[in-house]
């Protein structure tokens, strides 16, 4: 005797939040019962295996006659198939979303490709998550990507409007974009220490400060790519750097500034040249596809690595950072104070950022 | 041409891409209706089309208007190629035909295709204009409303209640049609549906049509069925109950307004009926001779007919107190046991008395009236001096206005034939009681020689005989489809009667097989016209049959009845079944409109609303106006045939309720429980469930061999039921639906009823184990331990359902009888203060246990089979009636739900090992849906409707569907703390729950139900362990709320909890947090009759939806379970739409009448088709109800909108 059809479906769609997980998480069907034995749910209920089963085999096809309509998070709201309340809506997509920290740490900044999708077995081993899981989430990031790619105006609202996710989700979300967009390397080893959040806190500065949506929310032009002119206008400020004066005026400046007030002066004051060479060389050079994808690769190496060797704490890179972008303005023969402020601001919140102590 | 049909195709949207090269679509639409087509312009590339056309108009007769659907084809314009289909939408314009119900049809509906199913949706917007025919002779029926709702409609009170109305209409089935070779199987499907639509229509215009003639203005307890016959043909059926409904107001103000108008309505209705009546009635008419003579050209056995006459009557027309069908040689009673007229004849008084108001407006009329007002009051006085004992034991009716009534009204009639003809009612009245007056004729005649003539048939006799010729003529059934009646309506409850009939289904020799007019429906009156005959005649002998045994439990009516098929290869087992019953004629009467009479009806029509459960103060009120006239709670236990001439062995003892009349130990009914039944406990599913391997044969063969089982079958169904029944210690059964099913190689039987211990009736004894051979110890030993088994068994059920009968206290019986009203009453304070003293009876000693005999290795499979159904788990209960006795306080969390299985056996199954499979699938099944359901624990599954069939050799399917309802319990210490969990628990389960306010239902039920109050506080004292039930419930309750995340559904329910909002708006506020697009109104489906903790305000009309679903890809749609769930969704998701589109927000007595699953997965094909049906309702919620009103006192339209809210 077998079972050859067992079918449940209920006027409000039943879906447990547990096999949702399971599914999503990308257990078969029946590595999700031995699960959900474990959890214990049979004593609770009654049930027996034969119960569960059938149970999460149903749950199991409604999520994926559902997964055709989350690829559209709008479309769920207003199909038919299957009644759902907004509450339960709302939690199918935001799960079917959300992503491993650990799994898009692999995939940030990497071409969102056909090729990209096949190294995903190597991925899933490194990371422990399931193939179908990694697969989902990365569906997901090419789909958002598509999308937003050719929208206008601001990218997070973009996301949060046609996806239906929740703000910290598709601040994310545009992180992954934009990483995705300006392939970003960030798979280094040196890399490695940084986890998915101090990166996406870093597209979230670049994306308000160094976009042509961050200066003008009326152009038409996309939140995805970087500021061409700025870009353009960044190279004025190898000045700094160029002119021996004006170097040394500035590290005067900075060092007057900083005297006492931490105890790793002497490092800071021998160490200036070096630091200020790096940012400003970083700047120079973001005219380059090539070396804005090494961006965060050359703050570490540049700044970060230097610091650290220095054992300066957080505090003391936010000190030398803030009077260095402030001595700046100070010198006479510097003119390009915008572009310093704009290209600074973000520089230093991002080092600050990426400086673990 | 009364009618002008108009559509505007408005969008699309979501539309599938049919163009591969762009990704787009170009959409038009094809409108059509009739023979008249119209196109919109093409939308280019898009897939959500905005066409906003114009009206489109159709000039048609209303007669088509009822029987067309509008067909609305999406198709994907193709300059070069011819245009591709996306799919259809058919829209049932007959909601719109009725006034009251819906206006306009307007909303998004999905596009459906029979091969890839739902594509997109448009948005349409339909109007009728209709112009008042008052043609005499006219087709058609609009204006008359349908229910599916098998009681009086919620919103509506019955002022006469006509009788039975049944049509049928046959046609070839198109897939059987030589043309199905060439066509596509989209083509196919699609002629198979449009076919269904025309003959549904055509079936409900006939139905209005008798409607009409019989003066009412409903169908209540609407069935239809199709029974598809394969090569034979395609049978569309209904049967249903004519009523005259009138329209409650639900205004104060207006409160009498309607009483006022409806007569003058009745009036208006009736001389434009009248003379069809008669015309029509001849054209139909067809004799049963003549169709017994065409039943001789094909093979027919006909099981009650032939096999039985004179076997095993009591086998069907008896199954309800069967207690001792166990003993052998029960069958040396006669069939058709000859009744005395002692019971019927006060009856037929009351019929008569009520003709006398309608004919005449004289001073009698009146005077009959109030007496008829008064009646039930003066039962217990006049008893005693003027009626034989006999009579007074065995009817509580006043035998005593015969003589007084009787008499001159017969007279009159018989001089005054043309007075007949006044009004349309009158006539239907008529012919109700002339087809009374028949049974009692035959009874009499049956009677003949032995039996014991009462003294008042005696004269009655010659007059009644003069009726009879003609009455013969007539073929009325007796036979209600309703299951809840008025109160006051059902007087007593025979038991059940059933009758099946196995038939060859013989060919169509039909010359319209492949002529171009196949699609036409077939006519009456030409070349086929015997089709519709043979299979009217097939049914006219069962209801023959069910009338006959009806009658032979001294009943003159059959309530709860229905009709059902199975069909396998060319062999059929027709079958019905309903509940003897004897009505009062109450609602079958029709007055003058003069204010005396509205009067005395007065209080009828108020409790007409008081069966409404979840309606407040109103209900309760009427409830005490009505203690009065009808014998509380226990009237209808009483036995309504003669005791010296019991039609089969039963046990009767004094009524437990009011120590007067007799009743039986067991009572089976088909019906529900009546509310006003004093119930013991709380009841359960029961369920028997039987498998018999059967032969392989053709034919002739093939069917004698199935009748030769049926007996057996049935008897053994019932005896599992009983000893169910035995088990849970209770002893009536309600509901109850045998369901036989017929395969290839084997029957299934499933029988399922909510068993509950009914007040009136003794407790039943336990069951008693006896051997064959007592000499082996170890045998007795085994024998003992079972016992203990089944004893603790028992026990154990009996706390589970909280059944304490009260113990019998005997010096009620001794004690003087002061006068019999005050005395019932007397005893019923007194058995409420009994109760809670009460103590576990298990004494079983005392009564007649219930004896099974271990003979054979069957009755010990049988013995373990009885004890291995599983306990549902705590906090649950299920029962197939409306609701589940004994329990109150519904929230208004409810899941509707179907779930499909098919099983395949394993070959060469032994008759044990089939059942053994059989029943374990239905436990697992059920076993499945508790687990599934658990998060609205404690709930309730209502109305478990089993659907049993046997696709091919060694496939079982089951199919369920039913109602889980969560409910609060009674526990008012806790009351504070429960409510706060159950808005948690609501919150999770439900979308768009609105507070209960337990006082106030609380408040409702204690009034309504004058023992619930005491005996709820008792239940919470003595019964520790469903406390203990309860507070682990709390601890899941409290696991769940701390699995919530973000705590943003808490928010939700204490904003619900605080805020006065109507639900609408605060829904659309938490919506308008989310996504503002939302465009989805949320549609309820229950298959009740009511929502719990809201009010339905208005009925937009009937739904009857029938799709085809035929996929070649099976495997890529996620294998048979993948393509039935996506289609019984999709089925779910058209029948929401639809009623959307009607300005609706529910769906009350939803069905699934057919769902036929074929696969070939060698071929990688499957085919199902559904048929569901309902009655789209707009509904309020009791919270908002108050504002509502206030807010509009006239427009109904208003709190639909808000009702909608997203």
């Amino acid at each position: 005797m077998s079972v050859e059809l067992d079918v449940f479906v209920g006027n409000t769609t039943i879906m447990d939040k547990e096999v949702y997980q399971l599914w999503l998480n990308g257990y078969t069907v029946n590595d999700a019962v031995k699960v959900r034995i474990e959890g214990g749910v049979m004593e609770e209920c009654e049930a027996s295996a034969e119960v569960l089963l059938s149970d999460t085999m149903d749950q199991y096809r409604t999520f994926q006659m559902c997964e055709r309509l989350l690829h559209h998070p709008a479309k769920l709201a207003n199909q038919l198939l299957f009644q759902i309340p907004p509450d339960r809506q709302a939690m199918l997509i935001e799960r079917y979303y959300a992503f491993d920290d650990s799994f898009v740490r692999e995939v940030l900044g990497k071409k969102l490709s056909k090729g990209t999708k096949k190294d995903l077995d190597d991925v899933s081993i490194k990371t422990g998550i399931m193939l179908k899981s990694c697969r989902r989430q990365f569906d997901n990031f090419k789909r958002v990507f598509k999308v937003v790619e050719e929208l206008k105006g601001p990218l997070v609202e973009n996301i949060r409007q046609h996806f239906l996710l929740p703000d910290p989700l598709a601040r994310d979300y545009a992180a992954i974009v934009f990483f995705a967009n300006n392939r970003f390397e960030t798979g280094k080893k040196k890399l490695q220490y940084l986890t998915f959040q101090d990166f996406a806190f870093c597209a979230g500065q670049l994306i308000n400060n160094w976009t042509v949506g961050a200066v003008d929310n009326m152009m038409e032009d996309m939140d995805v790519d970087l500021d061409k002119e700025f870009l353009q206008d960044l190279k004025d400020l190898k000045i700094l750097i160029t002119d021996k004066d004006l170097l040394d005026q500035h590290k005067s400046l900075v060092c007057t500034a900083l005297r006492g007030k931490t105890n790793v002066f002497n490092e800071m004051e021998a160490n200036f040249k070096n630091l200020s060479r790096g940012l400003v060389n970083i700047a120079a050079k973001l005219i380059n596809a090539k070396d804005v994808r090494d961006f965060f690769i050359d703050l570490v190496e540049k700044f970060i690595e230097p610091c650290r060797s220095d054992k300066l704490t957080s505090i003391d890179v936010n000190l030398y950072l803030t009077h260095y972008t402030n001595s700046a303005h100070i010198l006479d023969t510097f003119k390009h104070h915008t572009v310093w402020t704009r290209y600074m601001g973000v520089i230093k919140s991002c080092i600050l950022r990426m400086y673990h102590d | 041409m009364p009618g002008k049909l108009k559509a505007k195709i408005v969008a699309g949207r979501h539309l599938p891409v049919m163009d591969r090269a762009s990704d787009l679509t170009d959409a038009f639409v094809e409108v059509k209706f009739g023979n008249t087509t119209f196109k919109t312009d093409v939308y280019p590339k898009s897939l959500n089309p905005q066409w906003n056309s114009e009206w489109f108009k159709f000039e048609v007769d209303d007669e088509d208007l009822q029987d067309e659907p509008l067909q609305i084809t999406v198709l994907d314009h193709d300059t070069y190629s011819a245009n591709d289909s996306i799919g259809k939408v058919y829209i049932d314009i007959d909601p719109l035909l009725c006034s009251e119900a819906a206006t306009v049809i307007s909303g998004w509906l999905p596009i459906y295709d029979t091969i890839h199913g739902i594509r997109g949706e448009i948005n349409v917007l339909v109007k009728v204009d209709l112009f008042n025919d008052l043609n005499r002779f006219r087709q058609s029926s609009c204006g008359v409303k349908f229910f599916c709702t098998t009681s009086v409609p919620r919103c509506y009170r019955a002022v006469l209640v006509h009788g039975f109305v049944e049509e049928l209409v046959v046609n070839e089935d198109p897939e059987y049609q030589w043309i199905d070779r060439i066509r596509t199987p989209r083509a196919s499907n699609e002629a198979r549906q449009r076919l269904i639509f025309l003959m549904s229509g055509e079936l409900q215009r006939k139905i209005g049509l008798k409607v009409l003639e019989m003066g009412g203005n409903a169908v209540v307890g609407y069935l239809q069925c199709f029974d598809l016959e394969g090569e034979s043909g395609l049978v569309v059926r209904a049967i249903g109950t004519a009523c005259t409904l009138e329209k409650i107001s639900t205004f104060p103000a207006t409160a009498t307004h309607p009483s006022n108008s409806s007569p003058s309505k009745d009036m208006k209705d009736s001389p434009q009926a009248a003379p069809s009546t008669l015309g029509c009635r001849s054209t139909h008419s067809s004799p049963v001779h003549s169709a017994s003579s065409r039943l001789s050209q094909g093979f027919s056995v006909s099981v009650p007919t032939l096999l039985f006459a004179g076997m095993k009557p009591r086998h069907r027309s008896s199954e309800a107190p069967r207690a001792r069908q166990c003993r052998p040689g029960f069958g040396e009673e006669a069939p058709g046991v000859p009744l005395s007229s002692g019971p019927p004849t006060p009856l037929r008084a009351q019929t008569f008395s009520s003709f006398s108001p309608s004919k005449s407006y004289s001073r009698q009329s009146s005077s009959s009236d109030t007496e008829l007002s008064l009646t039930p009051k003066t039962v217990g006085i006049f008893q005693c001096p003027s009626t034989p004992a006999l009579d007074s034991e065995s009817s509580p009716l006043p035998s005593v206005h015969l003589p007084c009534h009787l008499r001159p009204v017969m007279s009159s009639r018989s001089t005054t034939p043309p007075l007949l003809h006044i009004s349309q009612s009158d006539t239907a009245m008529l012919r109700k009681s002339v087809s009374f007056s028949e049974e009692l004729m035959l009874a009499a005649s049956g009677m003949g020689s032995g039996g014991s003539v009462g003294k008042e048939a005696g004269p009655l006799k010659a007059l009644l005989r003069q009726q009879t010729q003609s009455a013969l003529e007539q073929r009325e059934y007796p036979f209600f489809t309703l299951t809840a009646f008025p109160p006051g309506f059902l007087l007593h409850v025979g038991g059940v009667v059933s009758a099946r009939s196995v038939k060859l289904l013989d060919r169509i020799h039909n010359p319209a097989l492949g002529n171009t007019r196949s699609y036409k429906l077939l006519d009456w009156n030409s070349f086929a016209a015997d089709e519709p005959e043979t299979r009217d005649a097939w049914w006219e002998e069962i209801r023959q049959e069910i009338k006959s045994h009806a009658k032979a439990l001294g009943c003159h009516a059959v309530v709860g009845y229905s009709e059902s098929t199975s069909i396998c290869e060319e062999v059929c087992i027709l079958s019905a079944s309903g509940t003897a019953a004897i009505l009062s004629s109450r609602f079958m009467q029709d007055g003058p409109p003069d204010t005396e009479h509205r009067l005395s009806r007065q209080p009828l029509c108020v409790f007409s609303t008081g069966s409404e459960r979840v309606e407040g103060d109103m209900g309760s009120s009427a409830s005490l106006g009505f203690e009065e006239v009808v014998s509380p709670g226990c009237g209808f236990c009483h036995i309504p045939y003669d005791e010296l001439n019991i039609p089969f062995p039963a046990q009767l003892t004094y009524c437990y309720c009011c120590r007067r009349y007799k009743v039986p130990d067991v009572l089976f009914t088909t019906i529900d429980l009546p509310n006003e039944a004093n119930v013991t406990g709380k009841g359960c599913l029961i369920q028997a469930r039987l498998c018999r391997t059967k032969k392989k044969a053709q034919g002739e063969g093939n069917a004698t061999a199935i009748s030769s089982l049926l007996p057996f079958l049935e008897y053994e169904l019932h005896t599992q039921l009983m000893n169910k029944l035995k088990l849970r210690s209770m002893n009536a059964l309600f509901g109850l639906r045998i369901q036989i099913s017929v395969g290839e190689t084997m029957l299934l039987g499933i029988a399922s009823a909510t068993g509950v211990y009914l007040t009136a009736l003794p407790s039943p004894g336990g069951i008693q184990i006896a051997g064959k051979t007592p000499s082996d110890i170890t045998y007795e030993q085994h024998i003992s331990t079972m016992q203990k088994k089944i004893n603790d068994t028992i026990a154990k059920n009996k706390e589970l359902h909280d059944i304490n009968p009260p113990e019998v206290v005997e010096e009620i019986i001794g004690s003087p009888i002061p006068e019999p009203r005050q005395r019932s009453r007397l005893f019923r304070s007194h058995s409420e203060s009994s109760d809670e003293v009460s103590e576990l009876d298990l004494s079983h000693g005392k009564k007649d246990a219930f004896v099974l005999e271990i003979d054979d290795t069957d009755a010990v499979e049988d013995i373990h089979a009885l004890l291995t159904d599983s306990p549902t788990p705590a906090g649950f209960y299920s029962c197939n009636t409306e609701i589940m006795p004994g329990i109150q306080n519904w929230t208004s969390a409810i899941q509707m739900f179907t779930s499909v299985r098919v099983f395949r056996l394993n070959a060469n199954l032994t008759n044990q090992g089939l059942n053994k499979i059989f029943s374990d699938l239905c436990e697992n099944l059920l076993k499945s849906l508790y687990f599934k359901l658990r998060s609205m624990v404690p709930c309730c599954l209502c109305h478990l409707n089993f659907t049993v069939a046997i696709p091919e050799d060694e496939l079982i399917q089951v199919a369920v569907t039913a109602v889980a309802m969560s409910f609060d319990k009674e526990q008012p210490l806790e009351n504070g703390k429960q409510s706060g969990e159950k808005t948690l628990i609501k919150a999770v389960t439900e979308n768009d729950e609105q507070l209960q306010f337990n006082l106030e239902l609380n408040a409702e039920t204690s009034s309504s139900n004058p023992r619930s109050s005491p005996k709820g506080l008792s239940e919470v004292g003595s019964h520790l362990s469903a406390r203990d039930r309860c507070s682990s419930w709390i601890e899941q309750l409290k696991l769940k709320a701390h699995t919530i995340r973000r705590g943003s559904v808490k928010t939700t329910s204490s904003l619900e909890k605080a805020s006065p909002l109507p639900e609408g708006r605060s829904r659309s506020l938490r919506s308008d947090r989310s996504y503002s697009g939302s465009s989805v109104a949320v549609v309820k489906m229950t298959p009740l009759s009511f929502i719990p903790g809201a009010k339905i305000i208005k009925y937009l009309g009937i739904i009857n939806m029938f799709f085809i679903r035929e996929t070649s890809s099976l495997r890529e749609e996620g294998g048979v379970s993948g393509f039935l769930h996506t289609f019984i969704a999709e089925v779910f998701a058209m029948v929401r739409a639809h009623v959307a589109a009607l300005g609706g927000n529910a769906v009350v007595s939803y069905s699934m009448k057919e769902c036929v699953f074929m696969e070939n997965p060698n071929k990688n094909q499957a085919q199902c088709l559904i048929n569901v049906s309902g009655d789209a309702v707009i509904f309020v919620r009791e919270s908002e109800l108050d504002s509502t009103l206030v807010q509009t006192q006239s427009a109904t339209t208003h709190p639909s909108n808000g009702g909608e809210g997203t």
